[in-house]
């Protein structure tokens, strides 16, 4: 009989002990106060120890100053690093709020059913990975090893796609590309051949334009492009942005767009229509490498200003001299691919519109526009080779989504909802990294795979809603506590990136690399952890690279040569493109014989009905998702989002500054909590905003429970893109409840 | 040697970096800081328009806060740079009351407390810890005497304010719009 999977809270534990902690406790770690402005105004930093971020996926490379005491007095960039050059994000200063956050996950719990309720035990570490064990031989005798699925984000996933891979599953997968850079990656390979990757190639540095389409550079803190993107300003680049808020970048443009949302494409059409009948394109660039200008050309003929006009509220004036600005910069111009880009279900062809602006403007390839990445390449450590599995997530998708290059993490869910026709069953998953609740808008799907399950095992730092629904919970310890790969991102140069603990890890916390070694020692697979400390496989890949464990120790990271000398395409040689035809692909055969349009085309999409608004939402520069909401020096910063809405949508409903409603979507969801209203010029009065990771309910996260509304709650239309498989978020119309919800915030502060 | 700081208003995006990194070098507690963000919007939509100023104590030359501390606490040192000695300070809050800048706190510990210009990095040749942190680099920080420092340059070069002229305090933050 299955067991029925309820959501814990974590607290029946006891560990919920923290919640009530007073404030000072909370900063029980905390440092010694110098009462005299003569001294320093802190304890000594006497040891630095080499490591890099992992607030976010940018991972920045940064120096922990550790004090004779061994606590960690604060964080500060590496100014080797061209990812931050010295300087931390708000996110990445405020990373030793990880660690000293007292309602951290302290040891391994498993569920266990007394008195009739479901309910969470605290277990030994051998106890709960011989239990993981045991589950997965288990599962892996009836259905194969594939029917375990790893759901991953940031480092902690390199160690269980190992585990798995070695086990035999490759069913692996990240909301990051369904729920986020997908779209973008699809646009962009049937156009250029190549994805765009994270992190983006785009040469902001030496721009001349750059176009920013809903992309809001500065509020999302990805660092080194943010300090490009100051650059740029000082530089005097054009700045053009469309955005329905006037977003912190909107601000520094020299044009802001406000568009009406979900128009984005019609925009785009117009803009490639300025181009080309004013005969302004980048001609050398189009007839060397590009194919399909006749057919984009009969395409866009009718997609005049005049008829983009009606229906974005953009101004034929505007879209022409924004055009032609384009156009004035080219090939020194950006339209930049954004990266949250999952919207409206047609995302992927949105995203193939600016790839096609960007290649009539030859900026792929050119100074100021898309630069060609170089990475280090750092060869695995020996292990015997992978079995291969009988099948994966090509097959999770059974037949949908042909332009999916990656695994779709909502197909996993589809997945392991037990159904008779479902050839590929998923019987458990791990999931590393990543609130799922929070991360993908399908709650009630996932509630029905989370009732048919046979394992769930995550591992987290946190008590994140997540952790309610797993079998056994696994306490990771913090990037600063711990050893992780090698970072390689690829970028202008190549460089290899170092991560040290700099401190041993509280609790019984355990890095990622112990416990995916742990449980492959228990399944029988030594001969792929063939290693007693991470240490030893870091150092083993550097001798390969030529260099030392000791080199990278005292300098933090490297940076290496490229092997190809120039980040740019040289206009005097042919350059072969990976797409089918060898070029840039402004008409895509391989998208019409699967039934897609060739070239992208404008579709209407659902306006909000009477009293209601388009829920858009996005980040705050001092927050990563849902994950540091309840970091304790980062929600001193901020700590609750609010709901923007135009003063002339406030007086209609009676929304005041500062006090609080409920929001209530299409469907009749209404947000777990109230959220606080900010009445801003800054929106147009067809749509709300909201910064994206708040509203949590799990009681556990002392300070983040309760606070500001949660955007995926009121996400209930997902819009599928057909061509691969991207969950579509901005179909989402928000009314009012504003009654009672200032009281009963008060109430319960 | 008189210190000062410039802020590119243009360049801030408003990210409260330096507010965490002021905190996190000075052990500012949680629930306190000694630097902030304001955000103020003018214009409506969709002729609308928002400053980010990053403001702090302004190390003021004419200093109230100074003027009014009964047992001269608040003192400036070498540089101009404004300081409180916290074993002096009574806790009285006169200071707070007299800074037209509010860029003071009663700190948990019963004294007050406000930015130093980082003056312990300073005196090692750092620059202070929301300098150095800043992603966009709209900060600048140096010697007002010396003609060829950055600020001395930046602020020859480009239109600059300052918060309450009107106060006659002669603040040493500068506004770069």
């Amino acid at each position: 009989m299955k067991t029925r999977r309820e959501f814990i809270k974590i607290s029946a534990l006891g560990i919920g002990a923290a919640a009530i902690a007073s404030q000072s406790n909370r900063w029980g770690f905390g440092l010694p106060l110098y009462a005299d402005e003569n001294k320093s105004n802190k304890s000594k930093a006497t040891k630095l120890t080499p490591t890099y971020c992992e607030v976010c996926f940018w991972k920045c490379a940064a120096w922990a100053h550790i004090n004779d005491n061994g606590k960690i007095l604060k964080l500060t960039g590496n100014a080797n690093d061209p990812q931050c050059n010295g300087r931390l994000c708000p996110r990445g200063t405020g990373g030793v709020g990880m660690v000293y956050d007292d309602d951290r996950l302290k040891t391994p719990l498993i569920r266990v059913v007394e008195n009739g309720k479901q309910t969470y035990r605290e277990a030994s570490w051998p106890e709960a990975l011989d239990y993981i064990a045991e589950k997965m031989k288990e599962i892996a005798a009836k259905n194969g090893p594939e029917s375990i699925a790893l759901f991953n984000h940031g480092s902690a996933g390199g160690h269980f796609t190992h585990l798995l891979k070695s086990f035999g599953s490759s069913t692996i997968t990240a909301p990051s590309f369904a729920q986020c850079r997908g779209p973008r990656e699809t646009g962009f390979e049937t156009t250029f051949g190549a994805q765009v990757g994270s992190p983006e190639p785009t040469d902001i540095r030496d721009t001349r334009c750059l176009v920013l389409i809903g992309s809001h550079i500065g509020e999302n803190m990805h660092n080194a492009q943010v300090q490009e993107f100051s650059d740029a300003v000082d530089k005097g680049a054009t700045i053009i942005t469309v955005d329905p808020r006037l977003s912190i970048a909107a601000n520094k443009s020299k044009y802001w767009l406000p568009i009406k949302p979900a128009t984005d494409i019609a925009l785009l059409l117009s803009w490639i229509h300025v181009l080309i009948d004013e005969e302004i394109y980048n001609k050398e660039y189009v007839a060397k490498h590009t194919m399909g200008l006749d057919q984009l050309k009969v395409h866009v003929s009718t997609f005049t200003p005049e008829w983009a006009y009606g229906i974005t509220n953009i101004k034929p004036s505007v879209i022409r001299q924004t055009a032609r600005e384009m156009a004035d910069a080219a090939p020194s111009v950006l339209i930049h691919p954004g990266r949250h880009v999952t919207w409206y279900g047609d995302d992927a062809q949105r995203s193939r519109a600016i790839a096609i602006l960007n290649g009539l403007l030859g900026s792929w390839g050119a100074r100021g526009g898309f630069f060609m990445k170089a990475s280090a390449g750092i060869p695995d450590f020996p292990h015997p080779e992978y079995p291969k599995p009988k099948w994966s997530w090509p097959e999770v998708l059974n037949g949908k989504y042909p332009f999916a290059s990656m695994s779709v993490s909502n197909t996993f869910i589809e997945a392991s909802i037990s159904s008779n026709d479902n050839k590929y069953p998923i019987k458990a998953w791990f999931v590393a990294g990543t609130n799922l609740p929070v991360a993908i808008p399908m709650m009630s799907q996932m509630q029905k795979a989370l009732q048919d399950l046979e394992l769930v095992v995550v591992v987290d730092t946190m008590p994140t809603e997540v952790t309610g629904f797993a079998d056994v919970v696994l306490p990771e310890c913090t990037y600063l506590e711990r050893h992780d790969d090698l970072r390689d991102v690829p970028h202008r140069v190549p460089t290899i990136a170092l991560r040290e603990p700099a401190i041993e890890p509280m609790w019984e916390s355990k890095p990622a690399w112990w416990i995916a070694k742990q449980i492959g020692e228990r399944l029988g697979l030594h001969d792929y952890f063939k290693y007693e400390d991470f240490e030893e496989v870091i150092s083993w890949q550097l001798q390969q690279k030529g260099l030392t464990l000791a080199e990278l120790k005292s300098k933090g990271i490297v940076v290496l040569p490229r092997h190809n000398e120039s980040p740019y395409l040289d206009p005097k040689e042919d350059y072969h493109f990976n797409t089918p035809s060898g070029k840039v692909e402004f008409y895509s055969s391989a998208l019409a014989s699967a039934g897609f349009d060739p070239i992208p085309v404008y579709t209407p999409h659902p306006e909000p009905e009477d009293g209601f608004y388009r829920l858009i939402y996005g980040r705050a520069p001092m927050h990563t998702f849902s994950r540091t909401a309840n970091n304790p020096n980062l929600t001193d910063l901020m700590d609750e989002n609010s709901v923007w809405v135009h003063p002339k949508v406030a007086s209609l409903w009676g929304l005041e500054e500062g006090k609080y409603t409920y929001l209530r979507n299409q469907d009749g969801i209404t947000s777990n909590f109230p959220i606080k209203v900010r009445v801003t010029e800054r929106i147009r009065w067809d749509s709300v905003y909201m910064v994206h990771g708040f509203g949590h309910n799990q009681k556990e996260l002392s300070r983040a429970f309760g606070k500001g509304a949660n955007d995926t709650q009121l996400i209930t239309n997902v819009m599928i893109d057909p061509m691969m498989g991207g969950t579509g978020m901005r179909g989402n119309f928000v009314t009012f409840t504003a009654t009672g919800a200032t009281e009963e915030k008060e109430a319960a502060l | 040697m008189r210190y000062a700081m410039a802020i590119d208003t243009l360049k801030c995006v408003g990210c409260s970096d330096c507010v965490i990194a002021c905190q996190m070098e000075n052990n500012v507690p949680i629930g306190f800081c000694r630097d902030w963000v304001v955000e103020s919007v003018h214009g409506s939509y969709p002729e609308v328009g928002l400053e980010l100023r990053s403001e702090r104590c302004n190390h003021c030359e004419n200093a109230p806060c100074v003027r009014c501390c009964p047992t001269g606490a608040s003192h400036i040192v070498e540089g101009g740079i404004v300081l409180v000695t916290q074993n002096k300070c009574i806790g009285c809050g006169a200071c707070i009351q007299a800074c037209p800048y509010d860029a003071r706190y009663s700190h948990p510990e019963g004294y007050v407390d406000k930015c130093t210009f980082c003056n312990h990095r300073v005196t090692e040749g750092l620059n202070p810890a929301c300098v150095s942190v800043c992603p966009t680099k709209c900060m600048y920080f140096g010697d007002l005497d010396d003609a060829n420092s950055d600020i001395s340059n930046i602020l020859a070069t480009r239109k600059y304010k300052a918060l309450a002229p009107e106060a006659g305090t002669n603040p040493q933050i500068f506004y770069l719009v």
